[in-house]
């Protein structure tokens, strides 16, 4: 504990927890099974790192097939035909089924398996109980639960792979009535399918959410520590709150969903078979009457909220790192919190705006184009506070400050162009080509994987002891900052040429292609994207070599390395079972940066307010700019 | 490590955290199931003319199930209330009850409700060939009427055999009732109680059937929302059932012994879980039964 801390801990209520208890637990309990937040977050962490590269590779191997279509992959095409069986890359060739599992799976795994977990579960469970000075979650077991529903969700969902047909093969959105028809028939188990697994392992993996969605939003409402009012909250904490809500109540229609197109493929019904469906040239024998939207509607209910669930976590993170870098407080720290609120809820009617080509006639047209254009208010409004916390501070180019700092200009691009989207007469034009993949990339990879990045550098030091070091953070921070732009820049360009998302030949017959951009045609732009891509795979080698060295070897550092002034720095690093050795007491609000007639440049929010504070009118923070 | 709060109150929020908990939970079960009633309008908006049908389900059964979901409402309220007034032993009965009452609706749905279904067949015609069954149909009356057509022929399956075997031309269907006398009014409306199929048997040509199945949820829209619905909620009432029982057994008495505040929070909870499946089948039964 550091001169700051045990200073503080001096004012503080003298009681002391994790002093009875203290019967060992075995090893399995304490790492495996444990119930503790902690360790369960850094299993989310840990197993969410690895899907989202698991995740990455799958997209690594459908790019080559885009620069080269048909071309046998030398080398790594003979390990994979042998690792995914018969049918899938014979003779290193990457056959069209397999490249339409790749994709699908891709998605899949990268939201759900990869961002989700590590934003929201790792990250949540990590911090939150420590950012808000509580020992524990409120249900322990049910946390647990929680991960184990997880894990089996994943397991399900990558066994997938190697049952007779492959992984599912509809696309992360698995839309109706091609989903209903896949993996049907003679050749594919009525279970054991790829497209019944992926059902299965979704059912269980929004069972996980569900569980760590009412768990958080339970803690932050019950165990906030004394006198950590809720605008004293620090912003990842609401961030964290909010997303929480959506998982809540977005999830369970699509798992509504999930259970009717379950019912289609195993129990004979026709909840979204239409009427006089004809498959291969056959009329399918089925009572028809369902309805195709009706899967696109439920699918979207969950499908936009969830883009929310995967950008507010990490606004949560740059703005944790931006404060601690900018040594300044957060600006507009209540506008922030108004504008996570707003986004929730706006976030809950606007998922028509993904159905725009189903023709679902003005009226209701317009009702989602305004929604639409409604909810970027306060998305500018989080970014701008952003930007503005940022002028005047005496910013340090630490590395998590690195990554948050890309993060801005990253999120703006996807931002801005998701506004040509939400226009209907625009995205008749764009919808399902590489502008909409490059669009959501720029949001979803340099925007909320940066920001998980920056997570993980700046709060590794409380999970281990140790930071990470600084040399091969920056070889892994530059490269994937280019290849990242690399990768998806020239993708908007190839989307208004009108290459569209799902080609597997990458556009070759594609004749509007042959205009040259810069040199290239829309097409042969498939070739310099997907060697950035490689290239960006290699740049993640420093990361997991650091990540896993740095536990060991990595600079020993005190409890609060930032000099922030969150409660989670007030915890021993490694904090034990119970979390805190003294129980904290909030005086004050999360940013206390910089206050005036101080010594040290940061105030903790455990430091009780002093008389001369009292009396000293503390200057808005607003007017601090000036 | 304790975890403050696990059974008595925050002050500034009032409520202890499973309380909040249960509360989120069922917010989210409110979805779940509002996905699937939004499912069912729908495709009940969809539905063609004629081919949503009416008046299939055992009304007076349905109604008894209901009646006996909202007694165990009852005594799982009473059974808290006298665990808060401490008296063990009445808490004991009243659980009993409301255990048993949720194996009566499972036993009734399983073994009555559900199987019915699967014994009883629909033929639906092919709509050039509808005038040829009018005799059964009564078509032109519900015509004149403004009432819906109707597009299927239904009853018991006489000659299973001649589902697969194509050298079989024809169907026979025991009727049911509405069928034999189409065009009497007393069927223009559902029955209130469940009138089985007739001895009177109708031969139908395999050519002019487009589908013969049974009542099972790929029948038709009207049964696969049935099915889904009524079975998820059916899984929430054997959960119901299994936490009930857990906590009605000895284990848990060691549990008030200990704390006896402990297990009235616990039955709160699940009493609202309780109420809230309970709540569900109150949509379920006019939807399905009554309209
Ligand atoms: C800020 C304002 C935003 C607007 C106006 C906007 C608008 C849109 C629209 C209209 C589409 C549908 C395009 C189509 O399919 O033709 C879309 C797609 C998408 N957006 Fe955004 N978006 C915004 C922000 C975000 C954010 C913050 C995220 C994620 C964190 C995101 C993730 C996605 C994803 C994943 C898709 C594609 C889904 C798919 O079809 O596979 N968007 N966006
Ligand atoms: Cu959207």
């Amino acid at each position: 504990m550091d001169a700051s801390t045990s200073a503080a801990a001096h004012h503080e209520s003298h009681e002391h927890h994790g002093e009875h208890e203290h019967h060992e637990l075995g090893w399995w309990r304490k790492y495996v099974f444990s119930t503790d937040h902690k360790v369960i977050g850094i299993w989310y962490g840990v197993c969410g790192l690895l899907f989202l590269f698991f995740g990455f590779s799958l997209m690594m191997m459908m790019r080559f097939q885009l620069a080269y279509p048909g071309h046998a992959m030398p080398v790594i095409g003979g390990v994979l035909s042998k690792i995914f069986g018969p049918g899938t890359m014979d003779g290193g060739k990457m056959a069209p089924e397999f490249y339409n599992s790749l994709g699908a799976m891709h998605g899949t795994i990268m939201i759900f398996l990869g961002v989700v977990p590590v934003a929201f579960a790792a990250f949540g469970n990590f911090v939150v109980p420590l950012q808000i000075g509580a020992p524990d979650m409120t249900f322990p077991k049910v946390n647990a639960a929680s991960f184990w529903a997880f894990f089996v969700g994943a397991a399900v969902m990558v066994a997938s792979f190697f049952v007779p047909g492959g992984a599912a093969k509809s696309g992360w959105t698995s839309y109706t009535p091609l989903a209903d028809i896949a993996d049907k028939g003679p050749h594919y188990h009525l279970i054991w399918n790829g497209q019944t697994m992926w059902i299965l392992g979704f059912i269980f993996l929004i069972t996980s959410s569900l569980l760590g969605a009412v768990n958080f939003i339970t803690t932050i409402i019950q165990l906030r520590a004394k006198g950590l009012t809720w605008m004293r909250l620090p912003f990842f904490v609401w961030t964290q709150f909010v997303t929480a809500f959506l998982l809540l109540l977005a999830f369970p229609p699509l798992e509504a969903a999930l259970v009717m197109q379950f019912m289609d493929r195993v129990a004979g019904t026709s909840f979204f078979l239409p009427t006089g469906l004809v498959v291969n040239g056959a009329a399918v024998h089925i009572s028809g009457g369902g309805s195709p939207l009706l899967w696109q509607h439920l699918f979207w209910f969950l499908g936009h909220p969830e883009v929310y669930v995967l950008i507010l976590p990490a606004f949560g993170i740059v703005a944790e790192i931006i404060a601690n870098n900018s040594r300044k407080p957060l600006w507009g720290y209540k506008s922030l919190v108004f504008s996570v609120l707003v986004i929730g809820f706006l976030s809950f009617i606007v998922w028509a705006h993904h159905m725009w080509l189903t023709g679902m006639g003005s009226t209701v047209s317009a009702f989602f184009q305004t929604t639409t254009l409604l909810i970027s208010i306060p998305s500018v409004i989080v970014l701008s506070a952003f930007f503005i916390s940022l002028w005047g501070g005496s910013i340090r180019f630490t590395v998590p400050m690195l990554w948050a700092t890309a993060f801005l200009p990253m999120f703006g691009i996807g931002g801005l162009t998701g506004i040509p989207l939400a226009f209907n007469s625009a995205d008749l034009y764009l919808h399902d080509t590489y502008y909409v993949i490059a669009h959501f990339h720029y949001i979803v990879a340099p925007g909320t994987i940066f920001g998980l990045f920056a997570g993980v550098y700046y709060w590794y030091p409380k999970a281990t002891g140790r930071m990470m070091n600084e040399f091969w953070s920056k070889v892994h921070f530059w490269p994937s900052l280019i290849c990242m732009n690399v990768i998806f820049l020239p993708m908007f360009l190839q989307g208004m040429l009108g290459m569209h998302r799902r080609w597997y030949d990458g556009g070759q017959g594609w004749t509007i292609g042959n205009e040259h951009v810069w040199g290239l045609s829309g097409f042969q732009w498939n070739t310099p994207i997907s060697w950035a891509a490689w290239t960006m795979g290699l740049a993640q080698i420093p990361f997991i070599i650091n990540f896993f060295w740095s536990i060991k070897h990595g600079k020993k550092v005190d409890d609060n390395p930032w000099e922030a002034t969150t409660l989670e720095w007030t915890a021993p690093n490694r904090p034990p079972h119970g979390n805190f050795v003294i129980t904290p007491v909030a005086y004050r609000g999360p940013y206390e940066y910089s206050l005036p007639g101080r010594e040290k440049d940061f105030t903790m929010q455990n430091e009780p307010v002093e008389e001369t504070e009292r009396t000293r009118r503390r200057p808005e923070p607003e007017t601090v700019l000036a | 490590m304790e975890i403050p709060y696990t059974i008595s109150t925050r002050p500034d929020t009032g409520l202890w955290n499973a309380k909040v908990g249960i509360w989120l939970f069922l917010a989210s079960e409110v979805m779940l199931f509002g996905g699937l009633f939004s499912a069912y309008i729908f495709l009940r908006l969809d539905a063609l003319p004629g081919e949503w049908p009416h008046g299939l389900l055992n009304v007076p059964v349905g109604a008894m199930n209901t009646a006996i979901l909202i007694i165990s409402s009852v005594t799982v309220v009473l059974a808290w209330a006298a665990l808060k007034m401490r008296r063990y032993r009445a808490y004991w009965w009243y659980m009993l009850v409301t255990i048993l009452c949720g194996i009566i609706f499972l036993v009734v749905k399983l073994t009555y409700e559900w199987p019915q279904k699967f014994e009883h067949y629909g033929a639906k015609l092919k709509p050039e060939a509808l005038a040829k069954y009018e005799k059964y149909l009564g078509n032109e009356r519900r015509t004149e009427k403004g009432l819906e057509p109707r597009v299927e022929i239904t009853g018991h399956l006489e000659n299973h055999e001649a589902l697969a075997d194509p050298n079989i031309k024809e169907f026979e269907i025991g009727l049911d009732p509405v069928y034999v006398e189409p065009n009497n009014p007393a069927n223009d409306r559902p029955h209130f109680f469940y009138v089985p199929p007739t001895d009177h048997v109708a031969k139908i040509d395999k050519e002019d059937v487009e589908r013969n199945t049974s009542f099972g949820p790929w029948h038709n829209q009207y049964f696969a929302t049935y099915f889904t619905i009524t079975g998820l909620h059916g899984l929430h009432v054997l959960g119901g059932v299994l936490v009930f029982t857990y906590m009605w057994l000895p284990v848990s008495k060691k549990v008030y012994q200990r704390n006896p505040e402990h297990l009235a929070n616990r039955v709160e909870v699940s009493g609202l879980f309780w109420h809230f499946v309970d709540l569900i089948w109150i949509f379920v039964f006019p939807l399905f039964y009554l309209l």
